[in-house]
């Protein structure tokens, strides 16, 4: 168990060494030079010789990859080259409201789809089955950004329910905050709910083929005591496995989500950064985002030999 | 005599009976590609079917839809519904080349990985690697990068897709590398290129059609995300998402400029997605779970 851990723990190494390098040698993978792309277009030849200097770009590849690679660990993840702001004091700045998105649609598409997915195997070929599958795949196929648009103009503009766009600190009221994050939420919530709902689906439904399924149904254990405490208790881990794995969908949806409903995030730090060229803000908010990844993918495989006791390692 | 002509008639029936039966058994299959097929028509006729996309009506603008414009103009006077149908060439050349070309180089990368068992550790890392980080993220990071083109869009989609198509064939490869087949392949002096493509290539194809349908529903939403962000396509080629983000700004005053594009591009990624759901059903029950 503990030779597990420590496994797992030692296999983040080369997937944190390989994100680190492909978000290293971004800048350096283009036909060209590095501090000229930087400087854009209209810079003069000082400007590149500047950058140059100042981002140590004149050295050999691999003394500015271990430069960096040594920063980035103690903390630093450089200098924005627009704002001339530490990169981690910007990524600061910008992570209440993202972790608020990001956090209050985990909840919702669990909360919504585990029951869904529990009813579609429990109905399995029923019309319930058919509709919330059809549901599924629907989330799945309509983008983000055109559901969040559509939200937006029955709910906020039509009904007027909810703001249009912006966010509100949760310091500036719990109800404030709720509303202007709720459209967001449903509609980064609904393709993470398809997801997590057809996992549910066929997991249950596998469970729900076992022999002590038979047993418990034939001792008369009622549908709610089957479902809940037999089915989904051993579909568990694959259902904790796609949330998982859907996290990087989730990242890549709040993004989007945050340029349609103006929400000062992350997001919105990394399209700024793409149309301004500041590509140390960019490089640090990818190695922030794959480093969540990273770590929840692990406490969710440290996870699960207490969703399941049988795997022991 | 009656039989030679039973023979001789049979054939296309059957032909036509098992095809209508098979529509029968998988609708969705049907419904999906047919949808595709109508989408593709319209992008390759675009130029029958819609005015010129460019031309500005300055005199025309934001009028809502109606008998003159369909999806009405946008705030330069265009037509939405000629820009609209150009759109489409833009999804589904990109949907399309990212689908054929991730598959292909995710193929021999997951023949080889699956086999050789030293290359296999690195590249594996390597994959994991790529996986971690947001396939959006990497995809705007390298735009950026490199610049917006076409070209660029689709090389910058296909790089965060190759892992998962290099995941799925490795998983083949490593079931059936153990079959005796290719044990006696082996023993009988086979050159590696010859194990791989002849014996172990064939058994990936099944699984592949239904992931490359996959990769080409995640490459379209991709590229109106990218668009829509600013950092795709370039600005004066009207794909769906850059239709879209000119209509944000206007979205309180005229939503037709938002809602006709994003209501082609949710109907084609649906057709994408349940075409390869029946398929995966069809063509193969067991491969399901291995997705």
């Amino acid at each position: 168990m503990y030779g597990y851990i420590i496994r797992r723990l030692l296999a983040t190494i080369p997937v944190m060494v390989v994100v680190g390098l492909v978000v290293f040698l971004l800048l350096h993978l283009t036909p060209g030079d590095p501090a000229a792309v930087i400087a854009g277009d209209y810079a003069s030849p000082e400007d590149v010789e500047r950058i140059r200097e100042k981002l140590g770009l004149d050295r050999p590849i691999h003394v500015q990859f271990f430069t960096w690679a040594g920063a980035v660990l103690q903390g630093d993840l450089g200098t924005s080259i627009f704002s001339n702001l530490p990169v981690t004091h910007l990524i600061g700045q910008r992570l209440e409201p993202t972790i608020a998105l990001s956090v209050s649609t985990m909840i919702f598409a669990i909360l919504l789809a585990v029951p869904m997915g529990i009813i579609a195997a429990w109905k399995a070929g029923a019309l319930t089955d058919r509709a919330i599958m059809a549901f599924a795949v629907l989330g799945f196929s309509v983008p983000v950004f055109v559901i969040g648009y559509v939200l937006m103009y029955v709910f906020a503009l039509k009904l007027g329910w909810f703001p249009v766009q912006g966010y509100k600190p949760i310091s500036e009221g719990f109800w404030p905050f709720l509303s202007s994050i709720a459209l967001p939420t449903v509609a980064l919530g609904l393709v993470y709910t398809a997801l997590i709902a057809r996992i549910t689906r066929a997991s249950v439904l596998e469970v729900l083929t076992e022999d002590y399924i038979r047993t418990a149904k034939s001792k008369g254990l009622n549908n709610a005591g089957l479902l809940l405490r037999h089915a989904l208790r051993n579909a568990a881990v694959p259902i904790v496995t796609i949330i998982g794995i859907g996290l990087t969908l989730l990242i890549g949806g709040v993004v989007v989500t945050e340029s349609v409903f103006n929400i000062p995030g992350l997001g919105r730090l990394t399209i700024d950064a793409v149309l301004r060229r500041d590509y140390p803000v960019i490089q640090g908010v990818i190695l922030v985002f794959s480093g969540v990844y990273v770590f929840v993918n692990l406490l969710i495989d440290l996870t699960y030999t207490v969703l399941d006791p049988r795997i022991r390692y | 005599m009656s039989t030679i002509d039973l023979t001789a008639s049979s054939p296309p029936p059957r032909i036509a009976a098992r095809a209508m039966d098979y529509a029968r058994r998988h609708p969705t299959v049907v419904a999906g590609a047919a949808v595709l097929f109508v989408m593709a028509l319209i992008a390759i006729f675009a130029p029958l079917i819609a005015n010129d996309p460019m031309k500005l009506t300055p005199i025309n603008r934001l009028k809502p839809p109606g008998e003159q414009y369909w999806f009405g103009t946008d705030f330069l006077g265009r037509e939405v519904f000629a820009r609209t149908i150009y759109g489409a060439r833009v999804s589904l050349i990109v949907g399309g080349a990212v689908a054929l070309v991730s598959v292909a180089i995710g193929l021999v990368i997951g023949l080889v990985a699956g086999y050789v068992r030293w290359i296999d550790a690195i590249v594996m890392r390597i994959m994991d690697g790529i996986m971690a980080i947001p396939g959006v993220l990497l995809a705007i990071a390298l735009i950026a990068v490199a610049g917006a083109s076409l070209m660029n869009v689709i090389i910058a989609i296909t790089i965060p897709e190759i892992p998962r198509v290099v995941r799925l064939v490795r998983s083949v490869v490593l079931s059936i590398r153990e079959q005796p087949y290719v044990e006696a392949a082996v023993s009988v002096g086979s050159p590696l290129p010859k194990i791989l493509f002849k014996h172990i290539l064939p058994n990936t194809i099944a699984p592949l059609i239904v992931q490359a349908t996959f990769v080409c529903a995640s490459a379209v939403v991709i590229e109106a995300i990218l668009s829509f962000l600013g950092a795709g396509t370039p600005p004066e080629i009207p794909s769906w998402g850059n239709i879209m983000a000119e209509g944000r700004t206007y979205f309180q005053v005229a939503p037709w400029i938002l809602f006709f594009p994003g209501l082609l591009l949710a109907i084609t990624v649906l057709a994408v997605n349940i075409l390869g759901d029946g398929l995966r059903d069809s063509l193969d029950p067991r491969i399901a779970r291995r997705m």
